[in-house]
């Protein structure tokens, strides 16, 4: 699966997300629709990066790429030592699901389960006891502060406890890689600051590469590193 | 087994829905189980007919008799081993609608080859062997009837008798019990030789003959030869094994199977169409939601499996609430129906049949949303979001 020179490349840095000269066309009709061209870029484990740009300018795009929803088209996409460019598609479902956790805009929760048992969705996919994941799920709801909550389904929940239980979801698996998509674009100023105060103490105490895709200027502020697109193109940091 | 709850909550995602939709299956396979029960029921005779007995009738009709001295020629034929006849009675007690097949036979081998199949207790047959107009009934006759031994009944024929009535007087002298669940008990026999002498017209005539062949595997030769037999005479006849015969008899009230058959394929085209329906317009509100479990890395196979799963657990919660009430029908009116149709219950045969239809229901109506779920692209499905 991983490109042996590219691990050991890797072992040594502090890199943990590698693109050299990364590029997404997408084919509407018969036209090429160029999304991303040429993007280079380093991340090192335990930052934390915000992702700004007008819409359609591919931070969506870039961010699928870095969570393997998508491949590139052309280039090197390196996680923590892997040529995920390379990988198939089910190579690909099981790294996510151990490398990657991912927060939405609309916190994306299954409606019919409880809070807890949101949490628990991913943990399906390992090999542990009932009794371990819900001791699993119960830190991770510790951890977003949401505990009382546990029983509550989302319905019953706040915009921003809805997101605490969709970090809590994202973190129970304990991915070195947060992939957020306006993760505060549904909330109302004030939960959005707790929801980033969260982010933040969750990239500092526990060293998760966190990259965040946001049209929130404040928002942004609580990233270590602010990435700049316009029109497919990596234009400043 | 850990993707079971999930399975489970989203099927009360819409309760009202899964309700109607489960409901749906659950008439579906009522009606499969009693209809399955009836026609099995219907060929129950057939079932129970040995497969060393022949039965031969007069080749134009069942109605048109034979003579009686057709019994000594077929005697001697090779691989018969004992001959005996009957005759339609077509009788009634005290009222038309209680009808009941009656039959005159020879008490002295009618039992004996029918030994597989009834049972009467040996005082009771020589008590009925030593009465000219006694007669034996079957339990479920009895029952209905509330008959014992010794009860005098008084049957409207349809034949008259010699003075013109038809009153017919028969004194209970045995009751027999089948040996079977679908052997016939709502029936009645009495002597040949009363009925033979004392009815106004066609004495010396018989209905049909049953033989009983020494070798099974001989049945079709010994059928033919008494066929043979009687070539070109005035009465030919027409001789099959008595399981075709039950068979041919049974169709004179129409092809149950045939009927219970284009009824229930009917009603599961339309539940195909119903529960499919359903089941597409669940996948289809829950894209994003499949979406986003791919995200989490559930993988395609296990995504299809689940909406699989879905259409599965509806189809056997539906199909099995159905199969239970028909069985729970079937039970509850046994006694009632068993007079009429004996063998009136759903068998173990049916059950697993039935459950196969359950799993072939759930594959047919969950296959096109699960091969959805195995395709549906995750940037797409969120986008929809």
């Amino acid at each position: 699966m991983s490109n042996p020179a590219t691990a050991e490349a890797f072992a040594g840095s502090n890199v943990s997300v590698s693109l050299r000269d990364i590029s997404k066309t997408y084919k509407k009709g018969k036209e090429l629709v160029p999304v991303l061209t040429d993007i280079n870029l380093d991340i090192n484990r335990g930052d934390f990066v915000a992702l700004m740009g007008p819409s359609g300018s591919g931070k969506t795009t870039l961010l699928n790429l870095l969570g393997g929803l998508d491949s590139p088209t052309s280039g090197e996409l390196v996680i923590a030592g892997q040529r995920i460019d390379k990988f198939s598609s089910g190579q690909l479902t099981k790294w996510r699901a151990r490398n990657v956790g991912f927060i939405f805009q609309f916190y994306n929760l299954m409606p019919v389960l409880t809070a807890e048992k949101n949490v628990e969705l991913p943990l399906l996919l390992t090999n542990l006891s009932s009794k371990e994941r819900r001791l699993h799920v119960a830190a991770a709801l510790d951890l977003v502060g949401l505990s009382s909550r546990a029983k509550h389904y989302p319905r019953e929940l706040s915009g921003g406890q809805e997101q605490r239980v969709a970090i809590a979801r994202a973190l129970v698996s304990d991915p070195s890689l947060l992939l957020c998509d306006e993760p505060t674009g549904d909330l109302d100023r004030a939960t959005a600051d707790e929801i980033l105060a969260l982010m933040q103490e969750l990239n500092q105490a526990q060293q998760k590469t966190i990259i965040m895709v946001t049209h929130d200027p404040r928002a942004a502020d609580h990233a270590r590193r602010t990435l700049h697109l316009d029109k497919g193109k990596l234009i400043q940091e | 087994m850990k993707y079971l709850y999930f399975i489970y909550k989203n099927l009360t995602r819409k309760k009202v829905r899964t309700t109607l939709t489960v409901l749906s299956i659950m008439i579906a396979f009522l009606l499969f189980g009693l209809l399955r029960s009836l026609s099995a029921a219907f060929d129950g005779g057939a079932n129970v007919a040995g497969e060393d007995r022949l039965v031969s009738i007069n080749k134009v009709t069942l109605i048109q008799p034979l003579p009686f001295s057709y019994l000594n020629k077929v005697k001697t034929l090779d691989g018969v081993e004992k001959v005996t006849m009957s005759n339609w009675f077509g009788g009634y007690y005290q009222d038309r609608k209680n009808q009941f097949p009656q039959f005159p036979v020879d008490a002295a081998e009618f039992f004996d080859i029918y030994r597989d199949t009834l049972n009467l207790p040996p005082e009771q047959l020589a008590a009925w062997k030593a009465n000219r107009v006694g007669t034996v009934i079957g339990k479920a006759l009895a029952e209905k009837f509330h008959w014992k031994i010794g009860d005098r009944i008084p049957l409207i024929g349809l034949f008259p008798k010699k003075d013109g009535s038809t009153n017919w007087e028969f004194v209970v002298e045995g009751i027999f019990t089948g040996k079977t669940e679908s052997a016939q008990t709502n029936v009645m026999y009495f002597h040949y030789d009363y009925f033979d002498k004392s009815r106004q017209f066609g004495e010396g005539t018989i209905g049909w003959m049953i033989v009983k062949v020494k070798n099974p595997k001989e049945s079709a030769k010994v059928a033919a030869a008494i066929d043979e037999l009687f070539e070109n005479s005035a009465a030919e006849t027409k001789t099959d094994s008595e399981k075709e015969f039950s068979k041919s008899f049974a169709k004179q009230f129409g092809d149950i199977g045939l009927i219970t058959t284009l009824i229930l394929s009917a009603v599961f085209f339309t539940m195909l169409l119903v529960a499919g329906n359903a089941m597409a317009q669940s996948f289809r509100e829950r894209i994003p939601e499949f979406a986003i479990l791919k995200t989490l890395g559930f993988s395609d196979v296990t995504v299809m499996f689940m909406v699989l799963a879905e259409a599965m657990l509806i189809c056997a919660l539906g199909g099995l609430l159905g199969l239970g009430l028909a069985k729970l029908i079937l039970v509850v009116n046994a006694s009632r129906i068993a007079t009429n149709l004996p063998g009136l219950d759903m068998s173990f045969a049916i059950i697993v049949t039935g459950i196969v239809w359950m799993i072939l229901l759930g594959l047919v109506t969950g296959f096109i949303p699960a091969l959805q779920g195995l395709r549906l692209n995750i940037i797409n499905a969120l986008r929809r979001n």
